[in-house]
């Protein structure tokens, strides 16, 4: 099964034949999420309007540790089996999960100030998330401070294993220690702690997030591939014309 | 043994070893990781009794909130169930501050036991429900999140 993505030009054909059907996806659930973000759902009965934030923060946090999780696979896959794609996939991924870490950030730091009365505390949740942040703009970095690609995509692949020990501890830290930050609502056992009215717009804004998220991983990857092939063609032209040049 | 799986047991034999480390380092840490200290914990551990600065969390207890004529000056309790301890403060509070509600309080533990603070936060709960349903469970007696009955 992973040996069938493993070659990029399989891979291009098949992101060809995903992409509309995402991009569709992304659109419908993004839209009428929003629809039912901020016209068809209720105020909280003790937040008011604010609550109509979760509807963004939430999901991108989910989104910000799935894109996590996601480039740790993929860097072990690509260390372990050496497949080049998982390499492309985990780097085309990287600022893609900065950017929804950042948004969880923002709109997390707005929520706090009319909510908790602060921007922003050091309690566990709050910092493990912003060292999360931290290890993508590390993963980055590394991935490109090497001339050569494989070498950066090696130390950045290991960087990615070593921090995937953060996900758990930002997923448990509201259970393992006191925080500021209300335990979980959505995966809580038992009663349901969000009202039905407000669980609707957030699954269709979560689920509208990941397809966005599908959409934008294979539109970079496709660059990075792209961009690859470029660079080999015109080495592979410079050689032939000093070769020439020679004779 | 051929080279993939040898890089497969690297891989995973260094993720437990670095997971191990990372338990380790926690629960060591775990009194300067957690937020807050409870009322419990204020009257039983004796390292907290000095007078420097801390966070005390929990509840404002029922009927305890006296807040002054000029609106700044507040006084109330905040419980765990087990313990309660004195708060006093002076500022402007946060909207969500409400009795029955969960609070972190900054500033001293007072040589007479009560707690002096500088800042208050309010924590809210993982419920979120429109306000006629919070009604209806709160008329039907099936309430059981935070706040007042």
């Amino acid at each position: 099964m992973l040996h069938r993505f493993a070659n990029p030009t399989r891979f291009l054909k098949m992101s060809n034949a995903v992409l509309p059907w995402a991009t569709g996806l992304t659109v419908i659930f993004i839209g009428s999420g929003l629809y039912f973000a901020f016209g068809a759902s209720p105020a909280d009965y003790q937040q008011g309007e604010t609550v109509r934030i979760m509807y963004v923060h939430v999901p991108s946090a989910w989104m910000a540790m799935f894109a996590y999780a996601f480039i740790a696979v993929a860097s072990a896959v690509g260390l372990i089996w050496k497949h080049p794609v998982a390499h492309v996939c985990a780097l085309a991924s990287a600022p893609i999960g900065a950017c929804f870490t950042l948004i969880c950030l923002t709109t997390g730091s707005l929520w706090g100030k009319p909510m908790w009365g602060t921007w922003w505390v050091w309690d566990a949740r709050l910092t493990s998330v912003l060292v999360l942040f931290f290890l993508y703009l590390g993963f980055i970095a590394l991935a490109n401070a090497f001339d050569d690609a494989t070498r950066g995509e090696k130390a950045s692949a290991i960087l990615a294993l070593v921090g995937a020990v953060n996900l758990p501890i930002i997923k448990f830290s509201v259970d393992w220690w006191n925080t500021l930050h209300q335990p979980a609502s959505v995966t809580k056992i038992g009663m349901p702690a969000v009202h039905f009215s407000m669980l609707t717009p957030l699954l269709l804004m979560a689920v509208g997030f990941t397809m966005l998220f599908v959409v934008l991983v294979i539109v970079r990857a496709r660059a990075v591939l792209e961009e690859r092939r470029i660079n080999a063609l015109r080495s592979a032209r410079i050689h032939a014309d000093t070769a020439q040049n020679v004779a | 043994m051929t080279r993939k799986r040898r890089r497969l047991t690297v891989v995973f034999l260094s993720g437990l070893l670095l997971v191990t480390a990372a338990a380790l380092v926690l629960t060591a840490f775990e009194d300067s990781i957690v937020f807050f200290h409870t009322p419990t914990d204020l009257a039983t551990k004796k390292d907290l009794q000095i007078d420097r600065r801390l966070r005390v969390g929990g509840i404002v207890k029922k009927k305890s909130w006296n807040k002054q004529a000029d609106g700044l000056t507040h006084a109330f309790l905040v419980t765990d169930l087990t313990h309660e301890v004195r708060v006093s403060y002076k500022g402007i509070i946060p909207d969500l501050f409400r009795e029955g509600q969960g609070v972190v309080v900054e500033g001293h533990l007072q040589p007479d036991g009560s707690f002096h603070a500088d800042e208050v936060l309010a924590k809210h709960d993982e419920n979120y429900m429109p306000k006629e349903v919070a009604d209806a469970l709160k008329k039907s007696g099936q309430w059981k999140g935070e706040g007042e009955n």
